[in-house]
């Protein structure tokens, strides 16, 4: 057989059956399941009663509206709240098994997947949600559907789907001090654009990728849909083995053994083609800041904010429409930007690296902006930070120091930017009224985040 | 779904790329449990001059005279023409929702993201890939005439525009099928029952811990 790319192996040993066009029916071994996109399914198939296809595949938890201060009120909102009552309605008559808003077990759905083990290596995984490419970091197939897929996943337990073509992201180097997965992740989308990677699945790949820890392959994972594809993929090796044993989904004992003789060959072969290929060098890699409402408006932070006249015509409207919208002016240095608030947070940077990252910079300083919140990912991140001290850290020096959910990457709850709030967010979006209506987001990495929550405006922490 | 056979509409100009779908339907709209009602929403932020909130009255609110939908000349629009990377961002099926109970049937772009395209055609809504320099001939001639319609042919996957050129466009065999007759894609599945079954049976053989 001629060499395979990791995507041919997963999408391979997954098609049930296959037309001509190249339609096919694809197997999905685990859905994951949240409040916002799950509702019209879920009632989809008690209007054809229907009954889930394998309801041991599904996993549920509640993350978009679920406030991060004093749960024991539940939730203010009745419309989020019916919501959230609904989720957990649909779990009990279905039997679908979710960790409810007050379980240690909630937390951001992308977070707390692998944190389960409930994403394995060879896995397809679907979720309502866009970034569901997230799970691709365990070598699984893992990407977003609309609710009609969620409906017909649980229904069929399959997705109609053609195969995409293939793109190599390939990252060399070691990367600086200050630097990380999530400023590869903004300076690749820089480089390829937010549509480069449309109807492509995307394999990273290279020595910096290898060196990266499981977090922050998830980070880069996740952001490969603001690339436009919609799965990005890592190969297995001891990092993935090494963060998945012993975790409660996880195949335990022999099976344990018997699954990884089957991962260690989630990689693609020597001499794999591909349809496209990037290449960075990771030493050029500076930390990234965006500055316009698209995450491929993005520079170093040792750079200014670009002049719309010196870019080509076909990005020239949209820059001086985002500068407009940003409140910022052609040639303005980054570090001179100045910040209302902080968000540290997100299924992008919510893990409990993230969280030492962030804390790590901090060292005795005190917040200067407006309002600076750190959001772990999960009950169980939170309660490990607190283990590690890293909560006494964030709120001795202002910040505050919330509950588990999605808050303020999409600002569904209560969490939200005013209209022109400037924020430095460690969240995946930038788009135009993401984080409140008016708000204006600069996407960062956490160590930036908490950097310019201490400053009061962007530093360049690979000088700290 | 609805059928999507042949549609001669009002076309509606929507001049900017990346246009997300946080922009098509903003987040708190999200909230509903259900699957229609996020018409009157559809670009809330660009649409209105207020904040929206769901439960609003909408007709009561100020609207925003510069957006282009608001614009008396494409109002009853069927047929929107977008620019690149339509429908990128969060993979919201309140997206095409939001769209299809607004009026609109097609959107015609040079490019779309993955997700809300593929979204499109469970909703009756069909998506068209146009090159780059079709769709701005296109913006001009919409531009220049009021009342601008096109006929589009699923069947022969043809725009006809008024001027006598004819776009043909390429659309998915299976998608096509499913869009010609209304059908739903679980019920299709579903004639695949075994196939499926005896799938599971070998995979799960194959890997127990799954």
């Amino acid at each position: 057989m001629s060499a395979q790319t990791l995507y041919d192996k997963l999408w391979n040993s997954h098609v049930v059956r296959q037309d001509e066009d190249g339609t096919a029916l694809i197997y999905i071994d685990r859905q994951l399941v949240h409040e916002v996109t799950s509702p019209q399914a879920f009632e989809g198939l008690r209007l054809a009663h229907r009954r889930p296809w394998r309801i041991a595949s599904m996993l549920a938890v509640p993350d978009h509206n679920v406030p991060t201060t004093n749960r024991s009120a539940g939730i203010a909102d009745p419309v989020s709240r019916i919501q959230v009552e609904t989720l957990d309605a649909n779990c009990a008559e279905f039997g679908v098994t979710e960790f409810k808003m007050n379980d240690i077990r909630q937390g951001i759905v992308h977070v707390i997947g692998p944190e389960q083990g409930a994403t394995l290596p060879g896995m397809t995984v679907v979720c309502g949600d866009s970034h569901t490419s997230t799970h691709g970091a365990f070598a699984a197939l893992a990407h977003g559907i609309g609710t009609s897929e969620v409906e017909h996943v649980m229904a069929t337990q399959c997705l109609v789907a053609k195969k995409s073509k293939s793109m190599e992201v390939r990252v060399e180097g070691i990367l600086g001090h200050g630097v990380t997965a999530k400023d590869i992740a903004l300076a690749v989308i820089g480089k390829i654009g937010t549509a480069g990677g449309t109807g492509y699945a995307i394999e990273f790949a290279g020595s910096a990728i290898r060196a990266l820890s499981m977090e922050g392959r998830m980070t880069l994972c996740n952001m490969a849909i603001e690339a436009g594809a919609r799965a990005g993929m890592i190969a297995v090796d001891d990092t993935t083995l090494d963060y998945l044993k012993g975790r409660p989904f996880a195949p335990q004992g022999d099976l344990w053994d018997k699954a990884v003789v089957q991962w260690r060959n989630l990689h693609s072969d020597q001499g794999a083609a591909f349809d496209a290929g990037v290449l960075l060098d990771a030493a050029e890699i500076r930390p990234q800041v965006t500055w316009g409402t698209s995450p491929e408006m993005v520079v170093a932070v040792d750079g200014c904010v670009p002049d719309p006249a010196t870019l080509s015509a076909d990005k020239r409207e949209g820059a001086e429409r985002a500068l407009i919208y940003m409140g910022l002016s052609a040639n303005t240095p980054i570090t001179d930007i100045k910040i209302d608030k902080v968000f540290i947070g997100s299924c992008t940077n919510a893990r409990i690296e993230d969280m030492r990252a962030a804390a790590a910079v901090i060292k005795g300083g005190k917040v200067t902006v407006k309002q600076a919140m750190v959001v772990p990912g999960s009950g169980l991140v939170k309660r490990q930070a607190e283990q590690e001290g890293l909560d006494r850290i964030f709120t001795d020096a202002g910040f505050e120091w919330r509950e588990p959910g999605c808050s303020m990457c999409l600002a569904m709850n209560d969490d939200k930017l005013a209209a022109g709030e400037r924020c430095a967010s460690t969240s995946n979006r930038n788009f135009e009224g993401r984080q409140g209506q008016g708000g204006r987001t600069h996407l960062v990495s956490p160590e930036m985040a908490a950097a310019a929550a201490i400053a009061g405006h962007f530093v360049d922490v690979s000088k700290l | 779904m609805k059928k999507f056979t042949l549609l001669n509409g009002l076309v509606a100009p929507l001049d900017r790329a990346n246009v997300d779908t946080d922009a098509i339907i903003p987040k708190q709209f999200l909230k509903s449990i259900k699957r229609s009602g996020f018409g009157p929403n559809a670009f809330d932020e660009w649409r209105y001059l207020d904040h929206g909130e769901p439960g609003m009255d909408n007709s009561n609110r100020p609207v925003n005279p510069d957006f282009v939908l608001n614009k008396p000349r494409y109002q009853g629009a069927q047929i929107l023409l977008a620019r690149e990377n339509f429908g990128c961002g969060s993979s919201r099926e309140h997206a095409p929702w939001a769209l299809e109970d607004y009026g609109f049937r097609a959107i015609i772009a040079p490019s779309f993201a993955d997700i809300f395209f593929n979204n499109c055609f469970k909703n009756g809504l069909l998506p068209i890939r146009l090159d780059a320099g079709k769709v701005e001939i296109l913006f001009r001639e919409v531009e220049a005439n009021a009342g601008y319609k096109l006929a589009i042919d699923l069947e022969q996957q043809t725009i006809g525009a008024p001027d006598g050129t004819v776009y043909p466009f390429e659309v998915d065999a299976f998608r096509k099928h499913c869009l010609l007759n209304g059908l739903d894609d679980i019920g299709l599945t579903l004639q695949h029952v075994d196939e499926i079954a005896a799938f599971e049976a070998r995979h799960h053989a194959a890997q127990p811990w799954l």
